[in-house]
């Protein structure tokens, strides 16, 4: 574990790169201050969201969600592992979305729930929520630590200070972002950090194919190297590390294509707010539809250029032959070196502008996500209850500043995987396989009672962790081996375990307790609610129908499948 | 929020103007697009393993797809409508809140 020493890795930038960086800081910036004062009324109308153009919102929903983690976490992963990671985009992404739309977001849209922990107060009454509150509170810190570490991994890159060092600036940064109001117009600043994230990977991608001479190039380099078993998706061993074939896609489709992936989209709801400021049902629901298009896309330019950076990288192609040590460098820089060695200054610049906004927002994000459920959800509502509301605001500040401080600690936790992904699937096993279990039953069965609701909540979460800690590395150097499971199919088994016992705790404590009156249940359990209450509108073309655009959607993602299997 | 003061100066449905997010997206675009087509010109003798016609090609397509977007924001405007915003403001503000902190 070498991963605190700082890396050898550098960029050379030069000032037109610093430019580049400088004029979108300013766009950013510009719009926050703007935002912040209300200076204009058309500014006011794109905030509040409501009749924002279909695209803008579908954009939106993934641009949330293609982060800092994203890009460096599944570039890792592709070099690493090759193809199989696209089972994250296509096995872990798509149908999930698909279900959100279909299934999920009529329901939320006409209940109106804003937030998973405001769902489970209503459903579940007060321990639920402050179960679900506190547990959410913790995993935006944690993960907050994630993005913050993979920042100072680009200062330090940049500028050759050491780690320690650039993770406090990092933070800094972060800090003033949030204080000058960037947080404010985040609708815009995801659509603009999509085009250019875009703008920076899709060069890169065609420079590297370039060099490496093509698909067929490709192909020979990583037959040469001993790896072209990576070139096929399936049955994916090398994510899963399973030994058997069968057994690694039953992990891969029900780990991670079913628990993982639809506990992280259905109840994420930084990417449904995002859908949720549509201005009908149906636009709401076509968001997540739409935006699964680019997404079905997006690992082109992320783990492509991954795969080549670990053929044609000298050190990252050393490091890979020796197994993944060695060479002061580690998987999480793969997408960093390949920058290095094909952009001309002018692109990097472009590139490093576009990583450095996805790091700043992904990690304020999770810290004014924690600043809320803190304030809100767990002071307000169970601490100290009957304060004026600058009580609040200024206890928000507060937790802004002590998170950022926990954030820098929980990133050096963060900093000893070599790839990002083993660590952040672990965590969303942790946080997101219970919800989803106590979510999915308490939704569909109006009988299950409001102890049933924490207790199922605490219990998956408890096997969760007991599973990573049992496992070989899950839970890095916390986890003691007893169990011969290690990268990510440790993290499926642990989800697949959290997920289990919520169901079964839950279901053996509602038989022994009171379930709530149907009359509180309205909008809230699926057999409850009347039928109108989540019908969309009519619409006058197919491509305007939900249901349709993602019967489209589902078929692409399927020849995509079979093209790349 | 209040906005009021805008509203008496203006009429009540206007386009978004400035705040289109395509302008903004086209403005960025094509002004990275120049600096790009500038580094191109004028910054030749860079690091030589690297592909620097890239900075132009990338420099063309960047300002073609900005211009285009700010085309597309010129040629069909997003409407404001003061009246109904007004109305959506006063309805975020009121008990939705922050939920279950009742």
């Amino acid at each position: 574990m070498t991963v605190l020493e700082s890396s050898t890795l550098r960029l050379d930038a030069s000032w037109v790169d610093y430019l580049l960086v400088g004029i979108y800081f300013l766009f950013v910036l510009g719009i926050g201050l703007m935002a912040r004062r209300s200076v204009s009324s058309s500014l006011d109308f794109f905030l509040s969201g409501r009749s924002l153009p279909a695209w803008v919102t579908g954009l939106a929903f993934i641009s949330a969600n293609l982060g800092a983690v994203e890009i460096m976490g599944m570039s890792a992963n592709g070099a690493a592992l090759g193809m199989p990671t696209f089972h994250y985009y296509w096995i872990g992404a798509i149908p999930a979305m698909l279900f959100l739309a279909v299934v999920m977001m009529p329901f939320y849209y006409g209940s109106k729930v804003r937030s998973v922990p405001e769902f489970m107060h209503r459903r579940f009454g007060p321990a639920a929520h402050l179960v679900n509150a506190i547990s959410f509170a913790v995993a935006q810190v944690l993960i907050a630590g994630v993005n913050l570490y993979l920042l100072a991994t680009i200062v330090n890159s940049l500028l050759g200070w050491p780690i320690w060092v650039s993770t406090v600036i990092a933070a800094v940064i972060v800090l003033c972002y949030i204080t000058l109001g960037g947080l404010s117009a985040a609708i815009y600043n995801e659509v603009l950090q999509f085009f250019v994230i875009v703008a920076a990977l899709a060069p890169l991608t065609v420079i590297a194919l370039d060099k490496v001479g093509g698909w067929s190039g490709l192909k020979a380099k990583m037959a040469h190297a001993g790896t072209s078993g990576q070139l096929s998706s399936w049955p994916g061993n090398s994510l899963t590390q399973y030994s058997s074939d069968v057994w690694s896609a039953v992990g891969i489709v029900l780990g991670l294509g079913f628990v993982l992936s639809f506990g992280y989209w259905t109840t994420n709801f930084v990417e449904v707010q995002r859908a949720m400021a549509s201005k009908d049902m149906n636009s709401a629901r076509r968001a997540p539809v739409i935006g699964s298009f680019p997404k079905m896309f997006i690992p082109f330019i992320i783990i492509l250029p991954g795969m080549i950076a670990a053929v044609i990288v000298p050190e990252l192609a050393k490091y890979k032959a020796n197994g993944g040590k060695g060479g002061g460098i580690t998987y999480n820089d793969s997408i960093l070196l390949l920058m290095r060695d094909l952009l001309p200054n002018g692109l990097l610049g472009v590139a490093i502008a576009g990583m450095l906004a996805a790091f700043m927002a992904g990690m304020a994000a999770n810290i004014s996500a924690f600043n809320t459920v803190m304030s809100y959800d767990i002071w307000q509502s169970y601490v100290q209850k009957h304060k004026p509301d600058h009580f609040y605001t200024s206890f928000g500040r507060w937790a802004t500043l002590v998170a950022t401080i926990i954030a820098i600690g929980t990133s050096f936790f963060a900093g000893q995987y070599s790839n990002m992904m083993n660590y952040l699937q672990t965590l969303f096993g942790f946080f997101n396989a219970p919800l989803f279990a106590t979510f999915i039953l308490g939704m569909f069965w109006k009988k299950m009672s409001a102890a049933a609701g924490w207790t199922g909540l605490v219990a998956g979460t408890i096997a969760a962790v007991v599973m990573a800690v049992l496992s070989n590395d899950a839970l890095g150097g916390a986890s003691v081996g007893v169990v011969n499971l290690s990268g990510q199919g440790a993290a499926f088994v642990a989800a697949g375990a959290a997920f289990v016992v919520d169901i079964v705790v839950s279901v053996l404590v509602t038989a022994i307790s009171r379930p709530r009156p149907e009359s509180e249940l309205r909008g809230l359990v699926y057999s409850l609610t009347p039928r109108e209450d989540i019908r969309g509108e009519r619409v006058s073309h197919w491509w305007e129908s939900p249901t349709k655009l993602a019967g489209v959607s589902l078929l692409l993602v399927i020849i995509l499948n079979a093209i790349f299997h | 929020m209040t906005t009021t003061d805008d509203t008496t100066q203006h009429p009540e449905r206007h386009a978004a103007g400035l705040f289109d997010i395509r302008n903004i997206i086209g403005a960025l675009l094509a002004i990275y697009g120049v600096v790009l087509l500038l580094t191109a010109a004028f910054g030749g003798n860079g690091p030589s393993a690297k592909n620097s016609s890239a900075n132009l090609w990338m420099g063309i397509a960047l300002l073609v797809f900005g211009v285009l977007f700010l085309l597309w924001a010129r040629l069909r405007p997003i409407v404001v409508d003061e009246v109904a915003l007004q109305h959506e403001l006063a309805d975020d503000q009121g008990p939705a809140g922050h939920g279950p902190a009742e």
